[in-house]
């Protein structure tokens, strides 16, 4: 099954939930935010949530930055 | 009267939607050349709050958590640094809201890219929005008396007008309208933002009124990151016991300091 996170396409295989993409990732649980389809997933919600082709995950977290 | 000076620096807060903050600073986390050189930097500021960006997270390593060198008293107040569109900005916004549990935001929506000047129109429709969802919205916009009104009626906690374009290190560029904007919206939390390029420019800020001001690159791409942010600590809280203090009239004229009386003939 393919989906897009971050932009990029990835195959993975099954019907995984988002928690196992964050896991299959290496990716800290903490402080980072997901968002599937534009909709946050609150963190409470990632293991009960079924990833289907085509959707657009994006993970994101904090770097340094003031302004721009 | 030093005693009554320092009485007042220190009562005095900054408050933003009942956070209190004894420092006016509020500095950034961006362009310095090492985390340590920024944990430096801050520690010297006396900064209470830090603004930080959100990007995605890079798939092809394990990173480590930028925010891990952050002194873990600072309050954390997101930005939406980056985002051209209304809409990208709040979804942002809820992603960084969601991750670090805080309604605070710094509100960016850029209009241009040579410039970095705000879209005024994306910036309120994004604060209109975010503040019915709840957030504690801080915006970035031009230095203009009617955005600031409408800001204000959206529900912003505080506004933060430009001094100068953003890392330009110009300065007050308008005192004008930062006076204008202190007379006409008394009660309205002024921070400003962006353009400050050294100590002066933060007293200046200050002696206009503002109650606090933002800043990244004056200090992160000075010589001496932390040496600056004493300088600015010092500056800012110069600048708000300057306007506190209420300045003397400008004259085109001479005003003698002795008396005119009793001269030599």
């Amino acid at each position: 099954m393919k989906v897009f996170v971050n932009g990029e396409s990835r195959e993975l295989s099954g019907t995984p939930s988002l928690a196992e993409l964050i896991t299959q990732l290496d990716l800290p649980a903490t402080r980072i935010a997901v968002e599937l389809n534009r909709e946050v997933v609150r963190r409470n919600e990632w293991s009960g949530t079924m990833l289907h082709e085509d959707d657009r995950v994006e993970i994101v977290h904090f770097v340094g930055g003031g302004a721009d | 009267m030093s005693r009554a000076v320092t009485a007042v620096s220190r009562e005095e807060k900054l408050i933003v939607a009942g956070h209190a903050f004894s420092s006016r600073l509020i500095i950034g986390t961006g362009k310095y050349r090492s985390f340590e050189e920024m944990r430096s930097a801050h520690d010297a500021s006396g900064a209470e709050m830090v603004t930080v960006a959100v990007r995605r997270v890079p798939l092809d390593r394990s990173s480590e958590s930028f925010l891990d060198y952050l002194n873990p008293a600072l309050q954390i107040l997101p930005n939406t640094a980056g985002c051209y569109t209304a809409e990208d900005a709040i979804r942002t916004a809820r992603l960084a809201r969601e991750a670090l549990q805080t309604d605070l935001v710094k509100l960016e929506v850029i209009g241009d890219q040579t410039t970095l000047f705000p879209d005024n129109e994306q910036t309120l429709e994004a604060a209109r929005v975010l503040v019915k969802e709840g957030f504690v919205v801080l915006p970035y916009f031009n230095d203009d008396l009617i955005m600031a009104k409408k800001l204000l009626d959206a529900g912003c906690a505080a506004i933060m007008p430009l001094a100068a374009p953003i890392g330009s290190g110009l300065g007050v560029q308008n005192p004008a309208n930062l006076r204008i904007m202190r007379e006409q919206l008394a009660d309205a939390t002024i921070i400003v933002d962006a353009g400050v390029g050294t100590a002066s420019d933060a007293a200046i800020a200050m002696e206009l009124g503002a109650d606090g001001v933002l800043m990244n690159t004056a200090i992160a791409e000075a010589t001496d990151p932390a040496k600056m942010a004493t300088a600015m600590k010092l500056a800012i809280e110069a600048g708000r016991l300057a306007y506190l203090a209420g300045r003397m009239p400008k004259r085109l004229y001479a005003s003698a300091s002795s008396p005119l009386a009793g001269v030599i003939k």
